[in-house]
């Protein structure tokens, strides 16, 4: 059991924590043909998208309505309105993400009514789904803002099952609730391990669909590249079984079986080897039928994967920093290969946080995140690349996890979710760490003085 | 090498082995040989004189797969680490043009990295063919002005062991005497101290293992002439005849070196080790009585009082979490009992230990230690090794590389002891490590979860 220490400090240093309204753009962008828009100033959005640009390597669809200062004061109701229509008009979308922000919610704007306007205005635009998403990021962090999104869009877009109207279920379908913390290489590789037992999956959002960085022959698209298609989210209610990966997804995975009556079935993450083999037993379960020879293989590789890195992870001092979910689930994984996590931070409060393997998980920033490491003598961080200068500063090893990491290639295809994924995991925090490996100094003895040997530290380059 | 050269190194005198009816070495077996050959062992020996150039003379066979492949560390010079070899062609081999080739192969080493010295390592092909490496190198030292030392070291005149062997005896030959040694700094001098110039044979500073044990050289007044090898300089090899007592740290292998010492400077060695705190111990109070200085000795006694109340704090949690573990170690040599007793001196039981490479002495040592119903095990074979791992229910094998990944696939710990590795154990700092990654190993959350079946595997398989 770990305490969650609160912050305490008026001053956040080095901030962790990325806002709702991005968390909740991220989802939107796991839907096809899709559009999120920021009711708020053009700076949040501006940012926004620049953020997942440089993260993904990736036109990013996201637009604003724009808040100045007459709509700020005098109501900007008309603002959405006129937004929502425009981009309709232009872009053709088949959903829009209406997502507030600080600024909207602080107005006190209201959405369902403004929605309400708009389709008054528009009947030629009512094909296309309008999905309010209450973001303010006065409020939680990047993942509760995509956790929230993807309440909203089962809310908006999963038809609710009656006594009356029980569906049909569609053999071997099953839904997915896929959190924020996943990669789309992670997303692509829970597609493909549920697709190894003959089962297809409805995975929302899919952004290894929209976001997994591949070109199309029509070049640029204003909307995104791909995405869990509308339709396929209104027939979640037929299939047999929910997978829910993330505690964060926990409210959302409430309403979707409060809505459709689908069974689900919750994991913490699926990093490492317990979680992989309890997603894979259910796997097998949900499917009625054995583990593929492949898996079984692929389970393999990581038994010997650890084996093989314990000596490097055993007693590594490591410090993670993240949101709750990913923090969760690394902090698992780390400790169970024997390492030793000195230093948990997560960018906002989950109650599932008190379960982890630690003394104590602070909520704070990455000062917090660079005063401990030091305290305790990291090795390695883990945490986005904000993280590059403190390593820098404390002399670790950063591995880079989490958002934004846009001091790199490829951090859209890494793939950590798994048993191949583990153990990429595995190499990649081995590696770190013998990069980094601090051998015995050199001992210089007294007797050299004015020897041959005082001066011939480096000496071995070719003359 | 001639045939006379070979069998006199084989029979050792000073080894043990040969006060046994079969003299000499084991023949390998072919089919169920484990282990390295003559030129492996021979480099291996001399590879950490950090400020010359090594040359393999042969195809790419020899160099290729090995050269900078080990964990012995240098304080400054790194020319050892650059890989050389004459990479022997097929036409090369036809026509004969091997010694050539290698005369031009030490102009461009010398030439382009300047060493110290240049170390030629003849491996089977060419001594095959029958080049001669001896004239080569004389006909090379003259032309570039430098020590060149020919290596004869085939790899088919035997195992690694007896590279080692051959190694020294080159060094005694070629090297030892050769230059006197510096005059002990000024600045090094303090009253009331009498500086005593001592040897270490057969210690390479695996890991900078040996950079824990220096200081207190340096605090007890003891100047190293030479490290034979671990850091250590051509020209500090060239000064060894000069000590006035030598300690053989790691091999049966080197004794021949210290015995030569002896015979001809008079030199008194002893054998010694620096795994555990006993024997870290040991070896500096050894090294008092060797060189009978009554100040000396004093100065040690509270040198070890000092260390040993340092380690013991350090350590008192991590004996609690060793204690009662079952070890077995399987390292062969002077380790078969070095390690026995750092091993006990954590309150480990050592269940049974390997002397694949013991002499009789290193037995009666084993028994000395763990009694007289110690368990040990000459046979190499991996699988028999695991095999009674678990007859003996044993909590971690403690071994060389060769054995690693076989013991990870039993889902079973492990430690590293061998040559490559970066981690150092030597002397009381390194008992705390040894000690700290014994735990972590036996300890380490991963053995249960890599054990474990998951609950869909069909019975049989489980």
């Amino acid at each position: 059991m770990a305490d969650i220490v609160l912050p305490s400090k008026a001053l956040a240093v080095n901030p962790l924590k990325a806002s709702q309204p991005i968390g909740a753009s991220l989802a939107f962008l796991g839907l096809a043909r899709a559009m999120p828009l920021e009711h708020g100033a053009r700076g949040c959005t501006s940012f926004n998208k620049l953020f997942f640009m440089r993260h993904f390597h990736d036109p990013i669809a996201l637009q604003t309505t724009a808040m100045d200062q007459m709509t700020t004061v005098l109501g900007a109701d008309d603002a959405v309105v006129e937004a929502l229509a425009t981009i309709c008009d232009r872009n053709r979308p088949a959903v829009i993400g209406l997502i507030s922000t600080g600024l909207s919610e602080t107005q006190g704007a209201d959405i369902p009514r403004t929605v309400a306007a708009f389709r008054t205005a528009c009947p030629r635009h009512d094909r296309v789904a309008v999905i309010p998403v209450s973001a303010a990021d006065t409020l939680g962090c990047l993942e509760t803002g995509f956790s929230a999104a993807v309440e909203a869009i089962i809310a908006a877009l999963v038809p609710a099952t009656t006594a009356a109207t029980v569906p049909l279920r569609r053999s071997g379908q099953v839904n997915v609730l896929a959190p924020a913390m996943l990669t789309p290489g992670d997303v692509e590789a829970v597609r493909d391990w549920i697709g190894a037992f003959g089962l297809t999956p409805i995975i929302l959002p899919d952004i290894a669909d929209s976001l997994d960085g591949h070109l199309i022959p029509e070049g640029f698209s204003t909307l995104t590249y791909g995405g869990t298609p509308r339709e396929a989210i209104a027939t979640m209610g037929q299939s047999i079984a929910t997978l829910v990966i993330g505690p964060s997804l926990d409210r959302a995975a409430d309403l979707l079986r409060a809505r459709t009556g689908v069974p689900d079935h919750r994991f913490a993450g699926l990093i490492g080897l317990d979680a992989c083999d309890a997603f894979t037993r259910t796997l097998a379960e949900i499917a009625d039928a054995p583990v593929p020879p492949i898996l079984e293989r692929r389970r393999a590789q990581l038994l010997d994967a650890m084996v093989d890195c314990q000596f490097q992870l055993g007693g590594a001092r490591v410090a993670v920093a993240a949101d709750a979910d990913l923090l969760a689930a690394l902090t698992r994984f780390l400790s169970g290969m024997g390492a030793e996590v000195v230093a948990a931070v997560a960018s906002a409060r989950a109650g599932h946080l008190a379960e982890l393997p630690v003394d104590s998980v602070v909520v704070g920033d990455l000062e917090d995140l660079e005063w401990l490491a030091r305290e305790h003598g990291a090795e390695v961080i883990v945490t986005n690349s904000h993280g590059a200068e403190i390593a820098k500063r404390l002399g670790t090893a950063l591995l880079r996890a989490g958002f934004p990491i846009y001091d790199s290639h490829g951090a859209h295809a890494r793939t950590w979710t798994g048993y191949g994924g583990s153990r990429q995991l595995l190499f990649d925090v081995a590696n770190l760490l013998a990069g980094h490996y601090q051998e015995l100094r050199p001992y210089r003895s007294r007797f050299w003085q004015g020897t041959r040997r005082d001066d011939e530290a480096g000496r071995h380059t070719p003359c | 090498m001639k045939p006379e050269d070979l069998l006199a190194l084989m029979t050792e005198p000073a080894c043990a082995h040969n006060d046994k009816a079969k003299s000499g070495c084991a023949r390998p077996q072919p089919g169920a040989t484990q282990g390295g050959c003559c030129f492996d062992g021979a480099r291996n020996a001399l590879l950490p004189i950090a400020d010359a150039a090594h040359i393999v003379h042969g195809p790419i066979g020899c160099a290729g797969s090995s050269w900078d492949n080990r964990g012995t560390r240098s304080s400054g010079a790194e020319t050892y680490r650059i890989g050389m070899t004459t990479d022997l062609s097929e036409m090369d081999v036809i026509m004969g043009r091997g010694e050539r080739r290698l005369l031009q192969a030490i102009g461009q080493a010398v030439e382009g990295y300047r060493p110290a010295a240049v170390f030629v390592y003849n491996t089977c092909v060419p001594a095959l063919q029958g080049d001669d490496i001896k004239a080569v190198t004389k006909a090379a030292a003259a032309r570039y002005g430098v020590p060149v030392v020919p290596v004869d070291c085939a790899g088919f005149y035997g195992n690694k062991n007896l590279g080692n062997r051959l190694a020294g005896d080159v060094i005694y030959q070629h090297v030892i005497g050769s230059r006197e040694p510096d005059p002990v700094p000024e600045a090094a001098l303090r009253p009331g101290i009498v500086t005593h110039d001592v040897n270490l044979i057969g210690e390479w500073n695996v890991g900078g293992e040996f950079w824990s044990v220096a200081p207190l050289f340096d605090e007890l007044g003891l100047r190293i002439l030479c490290t034979f090898s671990g850091d250590s300089r051509f020209h500090e090899v060239q000064t060894m005849h000069r000590a006035a007592a030598n300690m053989v740290v790691c091999s049966k292998a080197m004794l021949h070196v210290a015995r030569k010492l002896k015979e001809d400077y008079g030199t008194p060695f002893f054998e010694g080790s620096f795994y555990g705190i006993k024997d870290t111990s040991q070896a500096f109070r050894d090294f008092a009585r060797l060189l009978g200085d009554a100040d000396l000795a004093r100065r040690t006694e509270a040198m070890i009082a000092r260390e040993e109340a340092r380690v013991e704090t350090a350590l008192a949690p991590l004996r609690r979490r060793l204690a009662g573990k079952r070890v077995l170690i399987f390292t062969g040599g002077y380790k078969s009992w070095s390690v026995v007793s750092a091993a006990q001196d954590l309150g480990m039981v050592v269940v049974a230990t390997g002397t694949e490479k013991s002499t009789e002495e290193d037995k009666a040592r084993i028994t000395a230690l763990m009694g007289p119903d110690a368990l040990m095990i000459s046979d190499n074979d991996q699988t028999a090794l695991i095999q009674t791992f678990h007859d003996l229910n044993a909590d971690i094998l403690v071994a060389g590389d060769r054995y690693i990944y076989p013991t990870l696939k039993s889902r079973l710990p492990f430690l590293d002891i061998d040559h490559v590795r970066n981690i150092g154990y030597a002397g009381y700092d390194g008992m705390i490590e040894l000690a700290r990654n014994l735990d972590r190993a036996v300890h380490s959350p991963v053995w249960q979860q890599v054990r474990r079946r998951p609950g869909w595997l069909p019975a049989a398989a489980a």
